[in-house]
């Protein structure tokens, strides 16, 4: 199967706390035949606090990505994973399209710099490039470890699913349930989906962050969902770093797995265990062992 | 150019008169300098300014200036010709002169109202009266055709507006097609339980208009019948109607209903199109109770027989010796003549699917308000019982306002009916289970006769009102009292505060939209739709029932979300305008047609095939062909001779002399000539 | 009993700033809301709010901004943009929000002792020099400017990334942040 080529953005939290998304994303796309180059020299797409700041300067640090792209491979998509990054890039896109303002500045400033100032980047999500570039059908047929896991809740968070992003229908997604059953997970509905897990407010009003994960968490086990699959660094940071916290406050026990869909997919796909970066999850590690690791030959399945 | 050159006709005796508008256009454009500047025109005898030009004085100006001055043209410089072009034609007639020796200058809409500069404002008008009156000198006396009306109507559609409207052209004598695409009659209303605000039973009121339609000598009712193909003009239509077979005969059915029992499904098994699917029919079903025609009709879709030809056809059986069904039924095509079209075509509800928020299709016990009608409709799904999908009576209901309408996403008009009916349908459920009721709403609009009243009483129901618009429906329960219900998020605008409120249904009061295939009986018949898909009328305040093609006229809901009072008096109001045309007995074509320069036409048929009325053919056989123009069926559109190679079409009032000499005049000013 | 005077004076209201909010990018549309609270009833943070969603588009449309300029709303937006895909007007809520908080941090009018201001501007600043943000050294910087208590819960959470290899204490940078800074200069130079 032919290679197909992608730029790659990780963004900062895949440098960090999302490392096991990037693992398992390379791995992913890897099994898939999907070939991810690492943009060179990336920076910081922004995110959420650099529009409250300067707008200006913030699409300044996207279209510099943008324009790396344009540099580095024009015509070659850009998957960015992270939803934050995923979205500002795409809003970026907008906003220099739509308010000549903006353009003005933008341009001035790639032309400083020696930079591409006509950009005509896709930017991409990676379940984005999964759905369309693939298919669920194509998946499915080569699935190559049949799930022995529990059910678990898709959890698609806001900003990939939003205006600006076309990864998904923004209100009730379903592409990441169905890309589930196609790889034989089972998934529960999951009716908070697309609910905002509060991104940074953990960090700085942590008891709204707090209550807005406890709740995530809640309903996924009140649907009886034992693990989450989430497609964002922020939303399986949220959800996996607190549970502990959580339990302390409501004395109720959480200990659910928050996995990234590209580990569970990778491992379906037949992922080398040590590649999808499951050592970096924090809850429900038994779960995980069990799921995952202590791995049998399942003859039964063809 | 042409064979008539640019000789200026002579003893050309022209009169100009600007209108002030009151300050409508007086505010902006100095209208004496517009006079002044006209009065030194070659041919211009006199030229004055006047505040309201279509009063009847200012009528009579023009009268007696032709008969003092023997003017023989006559520019108009003051508002859109769509307004009062039939004015200064009638008083230049009145006045003894061809009334197409008239030409309008619109220095209102085009001028005062969008140009705030005051000299720049004058400097147009003049520009624009200068090439008028260039123009103006060209133009000859035309005489208008006349064409006969045919006293026949087609009524299409036939819901309240259609069958309102056909019983009153019937009564009056006239001779009526009803049309209507569902086995029976009745449209909408047939589906509602009560009516609001007085909460009369719509089927005790419906129904006997429904039998009347039946009934009448004059009527000829065609259901399961669709327009298909529509010729000719004003006064005379030609109609074809595709009528689909029904496989029970009209004529030789009795009503009896006894092929129903006897069918070889015993239980019924398929969803029920009247009942919204809320229950089951078998293969071959009356629609509903009191459906007209009272005849059965065989769904080939469902039916043994025509899906595998392999049955044991105990409904022919059961017919007997009357021998009323006739499987081997094809379709029928019935051509009609008519005079006038009533377009009564009706609307569909909006389909809460695009809307996932609310959780239409993923949770059971969210309704439309549509399906809520026919549960509360005594010959409905559960005999007017109110019930869930599994058999629990609702203890709590919410009613979402608004759903698909007033959404830029979906549909940004406000459908008229919902709060109406959301109050009705609150009061039923109120009445008839005692559960407690909350109305979501983002303004409540009740400004008919008995609206307010009908709002008051619900509120003194104890029925709830929130103002606020429910942002998603789930079956998240975040605390015990929730679990098993469906929850509504929204915030209470009024108290400023988001509140969850758990209930047992959802009732979404769905807008009102165009049909879908609203766009092919726009074409067919030629009409305009609005930006929606509405059918446009032809003026919003002062000709709401007509439409831009002559002779159909539109009733109902087809032209916009309305109640069923307004649809009446509309389907009233279209059969009227129909009755209008068809006394008068014939009428008068405007004559700016196209028409032929014999000799010059190579028969080359480029204009046959561009005509959208399809008012050309080839004529002159072996001798010398060439195209010819059926005046009576041109519109003036000028495709045409925008078309014609060899520019042997010509048009009258857009003469290639009248369009030449105004552009000149526009561009004399330019050149400062 | 403490009581409270609310009644407001039109002269408090300045339409001129309502106009120019309108100028901004993302806030053309917010002229035609129907105050439905559709947003407030999708935000999964109203109910912290001091307004909701709905009353700060009220309050900057008559033009009464220092109040909407001062609440903590704006600071409780997480960006999650459920408003704007609700809105039955198309209003982008989210970037209007986004405008506030600008406005607020350059009038300095945001409230005091929220820790959200202050995680915007390290975030800023951290990135304005290495064109990277590194998560360690980020929450480091905000809890010790704002709430340095906080750091013995942080510390706690830290514990346990760093155990899953999630925590680095490397400082990110890129190689040519030279580029970026020449960037932000010839951008706010404008064209």
């Amino acid at each position: 199967m032919a290679l197909r080529r992608y730029l790659y953005y990780p963004g900062c939290s895949l440098r960090g706390t999302g490392v096991a998304y990037d693992e398992s994303l390379r791995e992913c796309f890897r099994q898939l035949g999907l070939e991810l180059v690492e943009l060179e020299d990336w920076n910081c797409c922004g995110a959420t606090s650099y529009m409250a700041i300067d707008e200006g300067a913030a699409c300044v640090l996207s279209a510099r990505v943008l324009a790396l792209a344009q540099q580095q491979a024009p015509g070659v998509d850009l998957v960015a994973p992270c939803s934050a990054c995923y979205l500002v890039l795409r809003k970026t896109e907008d906003y220099i399209s739509r308010y000549p303002e903006i353009r003005s500045r933008v341009e001035a400033s790639l032309r400083k710099a020696g930079l591409p100032v006509q950009i005509g980047v896709q930017v991409r999500h990676p379940l984005e490039v999964l759905w369309e570039d693939v298919g669920p059908e194509a998946i499915r047929k080569r699935v190559q470890r049949h799930w022995r896991g529990g059910r678990v809740a898709c959890y698609y968070g806001c900003q990939a699913v939003r205006p600006y992003g076309e990864v998904d229908r923004p209100i009730r997604p379903t592409r990441l349930d169905e890309l589930m059953e196609a790889v034989n997970v089972p998934v529960v509905d999951y009716s908070l989906r697309t609910r905002c897990c509060g991104g940074s407010l953990t960090g700085t009003i942590h008891e709204v962050g707090l209550r807005l994960n406890y709740i995530l968490l809640k309903e996924a086990v009140r649907r009886g969902a034992e693990a989450i699959v989430t497609m964002c660094p922020l939303c399986q940071f949220n959800l996996d770093v607190f549970q502990n916290e959580m339990e302390r406050q409501t004395g109720e026990p959480f200990d659910l797995p928050v996995l990234y869909f590209t580990q569970v997919l990778g491992w379906c796909l037949g992922a080398e265990l040590e590649k999808l970066g499951l050592r970096h999850l924090i809850a429900g590690r038994d779960l995980v062992e069990r799921w995952f690791v202590k791995e049998r030959p399942v003859e039964a399945y063809v | 150019m042409s064979e008539r050159g640019q000789k200026l006709p002579s003893d050309v005796r022209v009169g100009v008169y600007v209108c002030h508008c009151g300050v409508n256009i007086a505010a902006v454009v100095d209208v004496r300098q517009v006079a002044q500047l006209a009065r030194g025109l070659p041919g211009v005898v006199v030229a004055r300014d006047y505040n309201y030009m279509c009063s009847d004085p200012g009528q009579e100006l023009i009268r007696q200036d032709i008969r003092d001055y023997a003017l023989n043209r006559i520019v108009v410089a003051s508002c859109s010709p769509h307004l009062h072009e039939e004015t200064f034609r009638h008083a230049a007639a009145a006045g003894g002169l061809n009334p197409y020796l008239v030409h309008m200058v619109n220095i209102r809409e085009h001028v005062s109202w969008v140009h705030p500069d005051r000299e720049r404002a004058t400097e147009k008008a003049c520009e624009l009266v200068r090439a008028a009156v260039r123009r103006v000198v060209w133009h000859e006396p035309l005489e208008q055709a006349r064409v006969s009306i045919h006293p026949d109507v087609l009524v299409v559609g036939g819901g309240i507006a259609g069958i309102h409207a056909a019983l009153t052209l019937a009564n009056a004598g006239k001779r009526v097609y009803l049309v209507e695409r569902q086995p029976s009659i009745g449209g909408h209303m047939a589906m509602f339980d009560k009516t609001f605000p007085t909460l009369d039973c719509a089927a005790c009121i419906l129904t006997p208009k429904m039998s009347a339609v039946q009934a009448h000598p004059n009527i000829t009712l065609w259901t399961l019948a669709e327009v298909t193909r529509v010729e000719g003009y004003v006064g005379n239509y030609e109609v074809e109607i595709t009528r689909w077979p029904r496989y029970v005969r009209e004529d030789l059915c009795s009503g009896c209903l006894k092929c129903i029992e006897a069918c070889v499904y015993k239980d019924a098994r398929f969803p029920d199109e009247f009942n919204l699917g809320l229950s089951k029919r078998k293969p071959i079903y009356l629609p509903f109770p009191q459906a007209v025609p009272q005849v059965p009709v065989i769904d080939p879709a469902t039916c043994i027989q025509f899906k595998s030809g392999k049955c044991k056809k105990t409904c022919v059986e059961a017919c007997g010796e009357r021998g009323a069904i006739d499987l081997q039924a094809v379709p029928k095509v019935e051509r009609v003549r008519v005079g006038s079209v009533i377009l009564a075509t009706g609307f569909q509800t909006f389909d809460p699917r695009r809307m996932p928020e609310y959780g239409y299709g993923i949770y059971p016990n969210v309704y439309t308000s549509l399906e809520v009608e026919r549960l509360v409709n005594a010959s409905g799904p559960t005999g007017g019982e109110i019930v869930l999908r599994d058999g629990r009576r609702p203890q709590s209901v919410g009613i979402i306002h608004c759903v698909g309408s007033r959404d830029r996403r979906h549909n940004p008009w406000c459908s008229r009916v919902c709060c109406m009916y959301s109050l009705k349908l609150a009061h039923l459920i109120r009445e008839r289970t005692g559960a407690e009721v909350f109305n979501f709403y983002i303004d409540m609009r009740t400004p008919g006769k008995g609206f307010e009243e009908f709002y008051q009483r619900l509120l003194e129901e104890g029925v709830h009102f929130i103002r606020g618009r429910v942002a998603g429906v789930s079956d998240w329960a975040l605390d015990p009292s929730e679990e098993g219900k469906l929850v509504l998020r929204v915030e209470d605008t009024l108290l400023g505060i988001v509140r969850r409120i758990p209930v047992d249904m959802v009732v979404l009061a769905v807008g009102l939209e165009p049909r879908s295939d609203a766009e092919e009986l726009r074409r067919l018949f030629r009409v305009s739709c609005s930006a929606e898909g509405f059918f446009l009328e032809r003026h919003p305040k002062l000709a709401p029932v007509s439409t831009f093609a002559e002779g159909v006229f539109v009733a109902g809901c087809c032209q916009g979300p309305k109640d069923i009072p307004d649809t009446v008096a509309q389907a009233g109001a279209a059969a009227a305008e129909a009755l209008a045309l068809i006394d008068r007995g014939s009428i008068e074509q405007e004559p700016n047609t196209a028409y032929v320069l014999a000799d010059h036409c190579s028969a080359c048929r480029t204009c046959v095939s561009l005509c959208p009325y399809s008012a050309i053919s080839i004529v002159g056989g072996d001798g010398r062909p060439h195209a010819e123009i059926n005046p009576a069926l041109c519109k003036g559109c000028g495709t045409c001779v925008a078309a014609c190679p060899s520019g042997s079409i010509r048009q009258h009032l857009f003469e290639d002399e009248q369009i030449v000499a105004e552009i000149e005049g526009i561009l004399a000013g330019v050149a400062g000539g | 009993m403490a009581v409270t005077r609310t009644l407001r004076y039109q002269r408090e209201a300045d339409p001129e700033w309502t106009e120019w909010l309108r100028r901004q990018p993302g806030c053309e549309a917010f002229w035609e809301c129907l105050q439905c609270g559709t947003c407030s009833g999708a935000c999964p943070l109203s109910i912290y709010m001091d307004f909701t969603p709905r009353r700060v588009i009220a309050l900057v449309r008559e033009g009464f901004y220092r109040d909407a300029l001062s609440c903590q709303t704006i600071w409780l937006c997480a960006s999650c943009y459920a408003c704007a895909v609700h809105c039955p007007r198309g209003i982008r809520i989210t970037d209007l929000m986004y405008t506030l908080k600008r406005e607020a941090i350059r009038r300095k009018v945001h409230p005091k002792g929220l820790p959200t201001p202050v995680l915007a501007q390290e975030f800023y600043r951290m990135v304005q020099r290495r064109g990277r943000n590194s998560e360690f050294w980020l929450v480091l910087r905000m809890a010790l400017k704002s709430d340095p208590w906080a750091l013995v819960r942080l510390a706690r959470s830290g514990w346990r990334l760093l155990r899953a290899g999630r925590l680095s204490m490397r400082t990110e940078q890129i190689r040519q942040a030279d580029q970026l800074r020449t960037m932000f200069a010839a951008a706010r130079e404008g064209r």
